[in-house]
């Protein structure tokens, strides 16, 4: 293994490559892949909310889905009023909708925060499977929920006709909307990595190692683990909004079992904690559907089989084969 | 709303209610013996009602379809116990997961290949296709009476055979200690391709069962799958007795639910406000249940080894 | 004579037929290191994890401080001021020696919600950490993983970390226990001087650091206290010559 690929260097060379090959492929007049890679950009994003909660909290959420999909609907319902310019509630105060992204975007990492406070603070009564059991059946019930919740479409969905509108950018262009993207996914990664150095860090990092310890130091390991969970659906849930503007159309299937186990795989494609690990994993898993999925309509037979042979033999992940061991202060 | 048609609902609730069990059943068994959550249960009641649909389609009879499908189910289940699930007992949760979301990726493109993404139609044998009447003069489809039955008979016979032969005895043991099956001198490698089989067996008749109440489709067992992982969450992880209580509870309260909600909620609110509300509230009914049960027991009804 | 900082009474826990604690009565006092004995399964350990509150007291009292805290959890028995030390040793593994100790330090400001500033740079957290392994002895280890330390170097981290929670009692539960002849010898210097700062609720198997450091000798036996005094009293006490040191002599 050579000594000089360092994770931090490698880091540094991803973020460049996901920037440089969309501005290339707008130059070649490609926007289709500029747009492949917002969906691969949004999908890290959802992936690195994700990989707060289990790669540094050790916490197997298979229920992220769910924050995914409040923070869709939470733009996409309020986009709908705008659009209908009819106002989501009148009493005991006025709520109108808005195209803001900047608004969209608070209002839904607020919503899927509050989301995961609801399911964290049940989930985390117990640990280990039961966990895994309770954080999917959770997100089956909100998904249950908007399929029969008629007033929003229903199973249908949503449509957003008109992509929200941020400052400065036009959003409509795919590049702008990739680098809108590409600039939250930087920010969000820059502020994870500064929390993992720091306090909280620490403590999430200590209880998923040694919950006894950290319970025995008088540290509430509920709550650094629900404060996790909490940051971590925020992180999906704004990924989620996103998704939502680059489809221009929510619908229920953002909520289903299968993309909740999806972005499991981005990190483990990627490596498990590690800082770029749903980075590459969502890059590879968007590149392995788009060169398999135009050749067989079976795709996701192979995408399994790629996985199985993941989990199986290669249990770092890319990051893990091209960076070696992490090494911790 | 009559009584009859409320008698009706309930035994709809029953039959649900003993479907999640053979699932939650094989579930919690291969859960408490080897340590494995198996996220791919969902896809070996896939495998049953596609087999089942399939054979009887061709021989022209249920029956034989019935035990195609157990047969290929457990066949199956041990296949892949041998070559992908026992490389898995010794992994952490997550690579458990992981590894079984890709068999249920695998599964459901490979059952596509193989029968395409129609959906396949299966038919109750002829004597169990008309109604019976039930005592009250109510008329009940036959099919679903024998499903109760036949779901409530495998449920003693796991009883018996975890109380009554040494295979149970194995199970027991090995649930208890999983050191002291060795030293009892079972081949352990042997048992958990039984016991993982045994599993994939119930989830196969299971699903050949209900095959002839809906259509036999790709992602069948995927609902089916994490309602049983709501079950063994109430029921207590690890428990058959925990399972076929909370699999009868989920069954009922979901069904009288979805039943009961939308005409209670129209005393209070306009019809077709209440059909939608109540449908959805109908909808997140057991798993409220299911986190009344946490606040109050996390380790659910029947904890094991209690 | 002083108020006792702890105090046990009529302290009882049973796991279903098996009593392990039973009604037992035991203070600790200013300034004193208090040593628990007694054979393999008398329930040691469990008295322990019921005064840190691990394990919940079927009947009986704490008080700590005067107060009773029988109704507190763990976390806020820890967060009072009782700090434990683990007979197997409770690391975290993937941080360093400093990193465990900083992490000690930082769990007495009880502080969880720090987002921005590095750790690496904390310079509070820091010093306070070398300065708990320089008084065990650590300092030139302090960048090693835990994983890469030997035994006795965790027996001595653990209780570096016990430091850093500048502590009101210490709850250790056999310090000694494979630390070899040189560094029992070390630890009990060190053990002698730190009754000073906070006393010393103490297990230990090794008969020799228990006469030589403890004020008072209680021996359990089948959860029951059967006698109680000096190093003098207890090595001629008849039932504990019989009970137990007879026992460890055979």
């Amino acid at each position: 293994m050579p000594e000089f690929v360092t994770e931090h260097r490698l880091n540094i060379l991803l973020a460049l490559i996901l920037l440089g090959g969309p501005l290339v492929a707008h130059f070649a007049d490609e926007p289709f892949l500029v747009t492949l890679a917002t969906r691969a950009t949004i999908l890290a994003l959802a992936g690195v909310g994700l990989n707060i909660a289990l790669g540094l909290g050790g916490l197997v959420s298979f229920g992220h889905a769910a924050f995914f999909g409040v923070g869709g609907y939470a733009v996409g319902i309020l986009a709908s009023h705008h659009q209908t310019y009819e106002p989501l509630m009148t009493s005991p105060f006025v709520i109108n909708g808005t195209n803001q992204m900047l608004v969209l975007w608070l209002v839904a990492v607020l919503v899927s925060g509050l989301a995961a406070l609801v399911i964290g603070a049940l989930s985390l009564r117990t640990s280990g499977v039961y966990f895994i059991m309770i954080t999917l059946a959770f997100a089956q019930m909100i998904y249950y929920f908007a399929i029969s919740w008629p007033a929003y479409g229903g199973e249908d969905g949503l449509s957003i006709y008109v992509r929200n509108a941020f400052p400065g950018l036009n959003t409509l262009r795919p590049l702008d909307f990739f680098l809108l993207c590409y600039a939250v996914l930087i920010v969000v990664l820059l502020a994870q990595w500064k929390m993992t150095g720091a306090r909280f860090g620490m403590a999430l990092q200590a209880v998923r190692q040694n919950e006894g310890r950290v319970a025995a130091l008088g540290l509430s390991p509920y709550r650094i683990k629900l404060a996790a969970f909490v940051i971590s659906g925020m992180v999906t849930g704004l990924a989620g909004a996103l998704y939502a503007d680059l489809n221009r159309f929510v619908s229920p299937t953002m909520m289903s079992w299968h993309l909740s186990g999806e972005i499991m795989v981005f990190i483990i494609l990627g490596g498990v904690a590690r800082l770029f690990g749903p980075v590459v994993g969502a890059c590879l898993f968007v590149l392995f559907e788009h060169a398999f999925g135009s050749v067989t309509e079976h795709w996701q037979f192979f995408l399994g089989a790629a996985l199985l042979a993941v989990v199986l033999f290669a249990r770092g992940g890319f990051i893990g084969l091209v960076a070696g061991r992490v090494r911790h202060d | 709303m009559t009584v009859a048609l409320f008698l009706e609902q309930i035994l709809n609730g029953l039959q649900l209610g003993v479907m999640l069990f053979l699932m939650a059943a094989g579930l919690t068994l291969i859960f408490g013996v080897m340590g494995l959550i198996n996220l791919a249960h969902g896809s070996l009641f896939m495998v049953g009602g596609f087999v089942c649909a399939a054979v009887a389609a061709w021989t022209g009879s249920f029956w034989i379809g019935l035990v195609a499908s157990l047969a290929a189910a457990a066949a199956l289940g041990a296949l892949v116990e041998i070559i992908v699930i026992r490389r898995l007992y010794d992994r952490d949760h997550l690579d458990q997961v992981l590894a079984t979301f890709a068999l249920v990726l695998m599964f459901s493109e490979g059952v596509r290949f193989v029968f395409g993404s129609f959906p396949l139609y299966l038919d109750p044998p002829a004597f169990l296709s008309g109604p019976v009447t039930l005592p009250g003069g109510m008329l009940y489809p036959a099919y679903r009476l024998a499903i109760i039955i036949a779901g409530l008979a495998v449920a003693a016979g796991l009883g018996l055979l975890i109380s009554r032969t040494r295979l149970g005895m194995q199970i027991r043991a090995g649930e208890a200690d999983r050191e002291m099956i060795a030293a009892l001198g079972v081949d352990i490698r042997f048992l958990y391709t039984v016991v993982f089989a045994l599993g994939a067996a119930l989830a196969g008749f299971a699903g050949a069962l209900i095959g002839a109440i809906q259509s036999v489709q790709i992602g069948m067992g995927e609902p089916v799958l994490i309602l049983a992982f709501v079950v063994i969450v109430i029921g207590g992880i690890g428990s058959i007795r925990g399972a076929l209580v909370a699999a009868l509870i989920v069954g009922l309260v979901d069904t009288l639910g979805r039943f009961l909600l939308p005409t209670l909620l129209a005393n209070v609110m306009e019809a077709s406000a209440a059909r939608g509300v109540g449908s959805a509230i109908a909808s997140m009914l057991i798993y409220l249940l299911m986190a009344v049960v946490l606040v109050f027991k996390p380790k659910g009804l029947f904890p094991a080894n209690a | 004579m002083t108020e006792p900082v702890l105090e046990l009474s009529g302290l009882s826990k049973s796991f279903g037929a098996l009593k392990v604690t039973d009604a037992v009565d035991l203070d600790l006092r200013p300034g004193e290191i208090h040593a628990l004995i007694g054979p393999n399964g008398a329930g040691k350990s469990s008295l322990i994890k019921l005064v840190a509150g691990e394990l919940a007291a079927d009947a009986g009292s704490i008080r700590f401080d005067g107060r009773e805290i029988s109704d507190l959890d763990q976390i806020e028995r820890a967060r009072l001021g009782l700090t434990r030390t683990f007979q197997v040793s409770s690391l975290i593994p993937e941080f360093s020696a400093r990193g465990n100790v900083m992490f000690a330090a930082q769990a007495r400001r009880k502080s969880i919600f720090g987002f921005f500033r590095q750790v690496s740079r904390d310079r509070e957290l820091i010093d306070e950490a070398m300065e708990a392994l320089d008084r065990v002895g650590l300092s030139g280890r302090a960048a090693v993983r835990v994983s890469e330390l030997s035994h006795g170097e965790k027996r001595l981290l653990e209780i570096a970390m016990a430091l850093a929670m500048r502590p009101r009692i210490f709850l250790m539960d056999e310090p000694m226990a494979g630390l070899g002849q040189e560094g029992s010898a070390k630890l009990i210097g060190f053990l002698d001087k730190l009754r000073t700062q906070a006393p010393i609720l103490l297990i230990e198997h090794d008969m020799d650091a228990v006469f030589q450091l403890a004020d008072r000798i209680s021996v359990l036996v089948s959860g029951k206290i059967i006698a109680r005094g000096t190093a003098d009293e207890i090595r001629n006490h008849p039932e504990v010559r019989t009970a137990y040191l007879g026992e460890d002599a055979a």
